[in-house]
């Protein structure tokens, strides 16, 4: 205790303040240029194509496959992630495994896949599947480990471990599991719009194209039908439809366009491409061998994942920064506490507009109206986040209890609500950061120099070794940053704070039950 | 197959702190016991290290009736004995419970005027009725010794009287926390009175009255 002397006591304030310095120190480092010749006249082309969406762009088949390939992942990775998620708790390898899954962006999953898979519907739903059976896993084992096991304690001597599961464990559960699961689907229809942006067939594929040639009327109506399809999917995708949709996906999914056989690209992949240069040709049993694999390895360190490593981080940083200011000038816009019945409109309306916008397409939209620099990546990351935190705050202020007396506008906001919700603020801003540094590692595939750049170049030269090694780097960063969040949120003493969004499906798990500890017994929910 | 449980200087507790204190006691096959106390004298815990010791003959009544809400009457009291079937057969009597395990069930809820109620979900029943549940999965469970945690809290006196005879009737060695006296010396042969975690009295349901046990609740209401 006595190292915690020396640095700075951690308080709400100390820990702003470490994180804006942070993002001002990051400032003169980040390309904040507009390179665009004229960015004014593309913007106003934007505007007349939103306002005039032309419907007859919307490919029907791009429609469907964006939901087959989100249903089959979502399938897929659920199923793993529970299997995993029984796990967790006692296997380290298991929670090696999930955070590893997890900590590799779905993009970077289907960009290595590729080159096994081709453009297929293995690598679309693959991609989605990997990445969402480690978040599955965490999410899952939070979820049993948070269960009410009376039910369980009950059970006679010797009950084999699967029944046991089956009666005491999992239906207790089952409620919250479905609801997460569901939330997830919409998470994954947005990557696999995303994906189309990297050649996979869904929406993603068509908007690339209708911005690239700023044909914005088409691009708006692709939009607006995946925002219908994200809002009404609790209409369409329940527990009870998720059989049939998974079994439908299966029959509708497009033919392979395939390169070879997928053994043979297997082989490949492992036997070869992905083994480090070095180690090819050279004989494993000789020195040299291994002198030259860590000059590869130290030149990869010090050129690519050095470098890319502080551009992300300087990224991350600064968009965190302009989240968090974003947020908290935008909450009270969304607070019925503030605005009334307006507010409340106000904050459905946006919760479903950034619930269903990737950032990697708005960045991908804000590159092409202002040329290539820092600036748009900052923007689309803090629009996104800082709506969400905005949406999260907004709702927690209509749930304060104030006394009767309270004061009202400036006064109430900077007396009342921004104080008592600081903390949860924090822990939003804080679980935030990991979501915004993963983000920012893929826009390099955009053409900012994060780390995600080096992975793409890598792989669109065929270098998989690089990539790969690329890829631990990314993995490590994520990692580390996820357990430096961790720790903060610890020693601020607000890591039992709510995080995620999906928490917003409380309407629906209120209604949850779990094993019954009493009469009349409501189970707060937990997701 | 009759089994006596014997502790001896039996100390138990909570994250470190003590609740039960050098408690030696034995109970002998066929015995009906009361274990009565006020609240926090430790009658939880004592049935709990019970338990622990001899779950291989016992089946708990805990007092949370510790339902799964989402699942019927029926697979709630069929978990009673699912260590008497396969793994395969337990996960198909989940889907689609066989007839034979129905009736079973059926006539297990009947003894304690529940059968009415057999496939409708746990989450959706009243508190004794969850109770009474609890109770039947206990029978079902057919173990010898039976340890009930207030097994009947949440009944009137009479449906509650009715369900400690069955419970007698289908174990051989009965054990309860209770906290009504008068059922207590009404059901059981032998009382055991806890207070601060320790043992103050033991003796014959017919040696003992109500009067004489009710200054040890002063302040709780009999």
């Amino acid at each position: 205790m006595r190292r915690a002397s020396f640095l700075p006591r951690l308080t709400y304030g100390s820990a702003t303040g470490m994180l804006v310095l942070a993002a001002i120190i990051a400032v003169p480092f980040a390309d904040l240029s507009i390179s665009a010749v004229h960015p004014g006249a593309e913007f106003r082309r934007l505007l007349a194509g939103i306002l005039s969406p032309n419907f007859s762009a919307i490919e029907l088949w791009s429609v469907v496959w964006t939901v087959a390939f989100a249903v089959l992942g979502i399938a897929a990775g659920g199923t793993a992630g529970l299997v995993l998620a029984l796990f967790f708790d006692r296997s380290p390898l298991v929670r090696f495994v999930a955070a590893s899954l997890r900590s590799v962006h779905e993009l970077f999953w289907a960009l290595f896949l590729m080159q096994i898979t081709g453009l297929s519907s293995t690598t679309g739903i693959l991609a989605i599947a990997l990445p969402y059976a480690g978040i599955f896993a965490k999410v899952f084992a939070e979820i049993f480990e948070e269960a009410d096991r009376s039910a369980e304690h009950v059970l006679p001597h010797r009950t084999a471990a699967l029944s046991r599961f089956a009666f005491a464990r999992f239906p207790v559960v089952a409620q919250q599991l479905k609801t997460y699961t569901l939330y997830r689907l919409e998470c994954a229809m947005r990557s696999t719009l995303v994906l189309g942006f990297v050649g996979l067939p869904t929406i993603g594929f068509h908007l690339e194209s209708y911005f690239k040639e700023a044909h914005y009327s088409e691009a708006t109506a692709l939009l607006l039908c995946f925002y219908v399809l994200i809002g009404t999917r609790r209409l369409w995708a329940r527990a009870s439809t998720l059989p049939l949709l998974v079994i439908a996906s299966l029959f509708v999914l497009p033919e392979t366009t395939g390169s070879g056989s997928t053994w043979n690209n297997v082989a490949r992949f492992f036997g070869h491409d992905i083994i480090p240069v070095p180690l090819r040709s050279g004989s494993l049993g000789h020195g040299d061998t291994w002198t030259a694999f860590g000059s590869w390895a130290w030149r990869i360190t010090v050129h690519q994942i050095g470098p890319g490593t502080i551009e992300t981080l300087i990224l991350a940083q600064i968009a965190l920064i302009a989240a968090g200011a974003f947020a908290l000038l935008l909450y009270p816009m969304v607070s019925r506490r503030f605005l009334g019945q307006i507010g409340h409109y106000l904050g459905r309306a946006m919760l479903v507009v950034v619930r269903s916008t990737p950032e990697y397409m708005l960045a991908y939209l804000l590159l092409q109206l202002m040329g290539p620099s820092m600036l748009p990546a900052i923007i689309a990351l803090s629009l996104h986040n800082g709506a969400i935190i905005a949406y999260l705050l907004g709702r927690q202020t209509d749930q304060l209890v104030l006394r009767i007396d309270a004061p009202k506008g400036p006064n109430l906001y900077f007396y009342q609500t921004t104080p008592t919700l600081y903390g949860q603020f924090l822990a939003y801003m804080l679980y935030r950061w990991e979501l915004i540094l993963r983000e920012s590692t893929i826009f390099g595939i955009l053409g900012i120099k994060t780390l995600g750049y080096y992975v793409d170049a890598a792989i669109s030269e065929l270098r998989i070794d690089t990539a790969a090694l690329l890829l631990v780097g990314v993995a490590v960063l994520s990692m580390s940053v996820d357990a430096f969040s961790r720790n903060l949120r610890r020693r601020l003493r607000i890591e039992a704070l709510p995080v995620r969004l999906s928490a917003d499906d409380g309407a629906d798990s209120a209604r949850v039950t779990g094993a019954l500890t009493g009469p009349a017994h409501v189970q707060q929910p937990v997701v | 197959m009759a089994v006596a449980i014997t502790l001896d200087k039996v100390s138990a507790g909570y994250n470190g702190a003590p609740v039960l204190h050098d408690i030696t006691l034995s109970i002998d096959s066929g015995e009906r016991v009361a274990i009565i106390g006020r609240s926090g004298a430790g009658k939880s815990t004592l049935l709990n290290t019970i338990y622990r010791r001899y779950r291989e003959h016992a089946a708990l009544i805990p007092q949370a009736s510790a339902l799964v809400a989402n699942l019927s009457v029926f697979h709630n009291v069929f978990m009673g004995c699912l260590d008497r079937h396969s793994t395969f057969y337990n996960l198909r009597t989940l889907v689609w419970p066989p007839a034979a395990e129905i009736a079973a069930v059926t006539r297990v809820l009947e003894a304690v005027g529940l059968e009415e109620k057999l496939f409708v979900k746990a989450g959706e029943l009243s508190g004794g009725q969850q109770q009474r549940t609890s109770v039947a999965r206990a029978i079902l469970n057919g173990r010898p010794i039976v340890l009930g945690d207030e097994p009947v809290s949440a009944l009137d006196r009479v449906q509650g009287g009715d369900v400690l005879r069955v419970l007698s009737a289908r174990h051989e060695t009965k054990i309860l926390a209770m906290h009504d006296i008068r059922l207590a010396l009404e059901h059981c042969d032998r009382v055991v009175l806890l207070e601060g975690g320790r043992i103050i009295l033991d003796e014959p349901s017919s040696h003992v009255s109500y009067e004489r046990l009710l200054p040890h609740f002063e302040g709780e209401l009999q």
